[in-house]
């Protein structure tokens, strides 16, 4: 893992805004044709840190490297080599599927084929159709259209399939995959665990402006938080253990009881419950004073 | 080259959408011929304007509102149409997406200047047509006028599209966008000799208004469409043409460097 490989590299990244600290010195890379899913919260800081490697906006402090550019001085040409999906658009849409993609792709130096796009995202019906008249879930899929039309090295999809129904989100996945087979570089915010495990190769979780855990994707959480977890009912109450061997604890409770437990469950720990365990572990510190702070209010009572 | 190019492409998407939106085309396209209807029907009955002592000559109330109304339909097309639109595609995050694209900040300018030319040309083709053929105004003849025409109204519209460009930036929101520059050419167009005479002013508002670039506008289009006789009851007893195209020389230079540099995709934090 060379550093030119990486098409993202983030150190130490901070956005100040008045006394309210957005980002709290992350970093990160994402190497060339990798698939990342920056998970978190509302207001975590995930939307803050893309808008600074989109270039929209400018960092307080820290180093950030997209395309091998500083985003903050990125020209045309880097532009032309990034697909934005943003987190959400309200434009009137007097334009039609078709006239709005075409538009769009004249923009890109080497955009993709319209229609092709129109029919990867499943708007081909559609294309004669003025964005406004679309739904809530179609226009999302315009944004995503418009976001690949011009061929990007680096895509970069802000909660990308909020609104969509079930159906219309494993179709998305499976135009996500295609891209990544194409060797697109992704960079993806979402709320859905299944999406990220889905379609990430590595995720990097952040709260409270800060990253508090990043790896691959089956790698994320504390050493013990994949361990599965056997758990039953008896007589007194709701029993749970965690254990590597689920199996020959089900048997031993069996030969000990001679009956059918109730409530039998085998849990492995899915991304959802470790990503939750680290959130909640996170905001579980926050709101008790760190030792620091609490070391300092005794030295000022002392005082 | 590919700046010009991309400008053009904005300028065909551009156009497009102008005419798909009821609202801009009844405010800012058609509102000067539905004003000058109105005027020409109301006055009909009043008599000429600039007639002699004696009531002879002067001219129908049709023909004395057709340069105000193509003044007004200059600063509509330029002013109010480009600086509710901008700030509207700030708000609704058209910009923003624009912004995230490879396309020059020049070419969206481009784009949104050939939208106001086409409009604002294809308005004042039908203001003439329904002057000459509705209410029989007899157009000039003179190839001088039109020179003069032609010169007042490309340096008009490319002034008011600047300006245009630059009072985007005012509104807070594209919610509060036509509330914010609304009033503001309404109250140039009432000051400026669109809907009311302008040497029936006071003094003091004539001067208030010759700061402003519409009173040159329509200044400048009086002398091509009204007989030079009527020049006596300008401010200076002449056209000035010479100082209309200073004063909107000077205003089209504000506009462009205020346009250029206070330009934003987004509000930056």
């Amino acid at each position: 893992m060379t550093s030119s490989e990486a098409h993202i590299s983030v150190r130490d990244l901070r956005k100040q805004y008045g006394s309210f600290t957005a980002v709290d010195g992350v970093s990160f890379d994402i190497e060339r044709g990798e698939t990342f899913a920056l998970l978190g919260p509302n207001g975590a800081g995930k939307s803050t840190t893309i808008e600074i490697l989109e270039g929209y906006r400018d960092r307080s402090g820290g180093e950030a490297s997209v395309l091998g550019v500083d985003p903050q001085h990125g020209g045309l040409d880097w532009k032309a080599r990034l697909g934005i999906v943003l987190q959400s658009s309200g434009e009137s849409g007097n334009v039609t599927v078709k006239e709005q993609l075409a538009h769009f792709a004249g923009l890109y130096p080497n955009s993709r084929d319209v229609d092709e796009v129109i029919a990867a995202v499943g708007l081909t019906e559609k294309a004669k159709t003025r964005i406004k008249s679309l739904s809530g879930g179609q226009r999302r899929r315009v944004d995503v259209a418009l976001g690949v039309i011009g061929r990007p090295e680096l895509l970069f999809l802000d909660e990308p399939t909020t609104g969509f129904d079930p159906e219309a989100r494993r179709e998305f996945w499976e135009l996500i995959r295609s891209l990544k087979r194409e060797g697109t570089t992704i960079l993806l915010t979402t709320h859905y665990l299944d999406e990220a495990a889905q379609l990430g190769d590595r995720a990097g979780v952040i709260a409270g402006g800060r990253l508090i855990d990043i790896g691959r994707i089956d790698e994320i959480g504390a050493a013990d938080a994949r361990t599965p977890v056997v758990r039953w009912h008896d007589q007194n109450g709701l029993h749970e253990e965690r254990t590597t061997e689920p199996a020959r604890v089900v048997a031993q409770l069996y030969a000990a009881t001679g009956a059918e437990p109730s409530g039998l469950e085998v849990i492995r720990p899915s991304l959802e419950d470790i990503y939750l365990g680290l959130v909640g572990a996170h905001l579980r510190e926050e709101s008790t004073p760190s030792g620091e702070a609490a070391t300092e209010a005794q030295s000022k009572e002392l005082a | 080259m590919n700046t010009i190019a991309l400008g053009l492409s904005r300028a065909r998407y551009e156009t497009r959408v102008y005419f798909r939106q009821g609202d801009t085309v009844f405010f800012t396209f058609l509102f000067p011929i539905v004003m000058l209807t109105i005027f020409s029907v109301a006055f009909s009955a009043a008599g000429n304007f600039g007639t002699n002592p004696d009531g002879s000559g002067g001219i129908s109330a049709a023909a004395f509102y057709v340069p105000g109304m193509i003044a007004a339909g200059i600063l509509l097309s330029g002013v109010q149409n480009l600086a509710v639109d901008i700030a509207v595609e700030r708000g609704d995050g058209t910009l923003k997406r624009l912004g995230g694209t490879p396309l020059p900040v020049v070419s969206y300018f481009i784009g949104k200047i050939g939208q106001v030319l086409i409009t604002s040309l294809a308005q004042i083709a039908l203001l003439l047509l329904i002057a000459r053929f509705a209410f029989n105004v007899a157009l000039p003849t003179d190839g001088g006028k039109w020179l003069t025409f032609v010169w007042v109204y490309l340096l008009g519209i490319m002034t008011s599209a600047v300006l245009g460009i630059a009072l985007s930036r005012i509104p807070r929101s594209g919610k509060s966008a036509t509330a914010v520059i609304i009033p503001i050419v309404l109250v140039l167009q009432f000051i400026s000799g669109v809907y009311l005479q302008f040497s029936q002013l006071p003094t003091w508002l004539q001067n208030v208004a010759s700061v402003f670039p519409l009173k040159w506008m329509a200044q400048g289009m009086r002398s091509v469409f009204l007989p030079d006789s009527f020049s006596r009851v300008e401010q200076n007893g002449s056209w000035d043409l010479g100082l209309v195209a200073l004063v909107l020389a000077i205003w089209l230079v504000v506009g462009l460097v205020a346009a250029r540099f206070t330009f934003r995709w987004i509000r930056k934090d």
